[in-house]
């Protein structure tokens, strides 16, 4: 993908060059197999990262386990 | 027999016991402990399916650093901890992670909804939990105010039936109250997680007769979910009849967290020998140990 597009990714605005949720995750040093994603209020299923197509202006959640009581 | 009855009488009657004396409630329990097998060598439990052996779950939070706590989740036993769903830190993604260092392969996760006040929060954070990890074994809890940190029971009952509808196991910190966890139980929780004192106060266990009447009620394992200090009052959690025992800041706050991670390890084992063993009766005065007869 050449031109990069306009989300929100975990509250701040960002511009990506990924196609897919899978290639953000990855863009920002994540990994898909490590984290969740919710896509515009929904749960992006895991097994579907690869697919999910990434639009101008979707608003992203990626959350992972950190230390709780 | 005299004794026993006119002790417990005279207890309840001054006032000045919290409780009447335990044999009142060890004894007279119509349903004693139901243990299939040999208790000095299994004496498992199981929450939705699950079989444990170890009957203390402990926290991940509050620690100095991730080693140190897998250090105390090592030394404690348990094989389930609590954790928590927060957003990834996009600025810095190579910073250490929990998974790194306790290995949900072996351990356990058990996701909570911590610092969420609304059903809608609490299912929404679990719904992300379960994508996270893949398992439907979840910590619900509903916040009613950050000063003590109270479950909003409303909320928290709407919650635990909308995650039971879509196929979780959750297993819900709730007040100590009989009724409420009984509601709670209906409404498709897999365990009840009653509060012994606020979270993160190290009070201990406030109300022992709401505890005993949950335990006494209840179908389904009940765990007294925060407010333990130190280690006898995770025996005396287990001493009430409880399944288990969930805390985070009691070890983690200690000194010493790995040393004080063993202690509750030792308190909830002595606690649950102690319930199964059953407990003497008290008395009122002393009853000498050595035989009277034969004195010179």
């Amino acid at each position: 993908m050449d031109e990069s597009i306009s989300i929100t990714v975990n509250g701040e605005a960002r511009q990506s060059g990924s196609a897919t949720v899978a290639g953000l995750v990855r863009e920002l040093g994540l990994k898909p197999e490590k984290v969740a994603v919710e896509l515009n209020g929904e749960i992006a299923p895991r097994s579907t990262l690869e697919n999910v197509g990434l639009r101008d202006g979707d608003v992203l959640e990626i959350v992972h386990f950190v230390g709780g009581g | 027999m005299y004794w026993r009855s006119s002790i417990s009488w005279a207890a309840a009657d001054t006032g000045l016991l919290p409780l009447p004396p335990i044999v009142d409630t060890a004894w007279d329990m119509t349903e004693m402990p139901n243990i299939q097998t040999d208790p000095a060598t299994d004496d498992s439990w199981e929450v939705a399916g699950r079989r444990f052996t170890s009957r203390l779950i402990v926290g991940t939070g509050k620690y100095k650093d991730f080693a140190q706590n897998a250090a105390a989740v090592e030394a404690s036993g348990a094989e389930i901890v609590t954790v928590a769903v927060r957003r990834v830190n996009v600025s810095d993604p190579n910073q250490p992670v929990l998974m790194d260092y306790i290995d949900p392969k072996k351990i356990t996760y058990l996701p909570n909804t911590a610092g969420c006040y609304t059903a809608e929060d609490a299912i929404r954070t679990l719904r992300l939990a379960r994508e996270a990890g893949g398992w439907d074994l979840v910590k619900l809890e509903v916040l009613g105010e950050a000063r003590t940190l109270y479950p909003d029971m409303r909320e928290t009952l709407k919650a635990t039936e909308v995650l039971v509808g879509e196929g979780f196991k959750p297993m819900v910190y709730c007040l100590d109250d009989p009724i409420a966890a009984k509601q709670l139980e209906e409404a498709g929780a897999v365990a009840i997680m009653p509060l012994g004192a606020p979270i993160g106060s190290g009070l201990g266990i406030q109300n022992k007769v709401t505890i005993r009447l949950i335990v006494e009620g209840a179908g389904v394992p009940v765990l007294v979910d925060a407010g333990v200090g130190t280690a006898s009052e995770a025996a005396e959690a287990m001493e009430l009849g409880c399944d288990g025992v969930l805390m985070n800041t009691a070890i983690a706050e200690a000194k010493d967290p790995i040393r004080m991670a063993r202690a509750m390890k030792h308190g909830v084992i002595a606690g649950r020998e102690a319930y199964l063993a059953g407990r003497m009766p008290t008395r009122k005065y002393a009853d000498p140990s050595s035989p009277l007869a034969g004195l010179i």
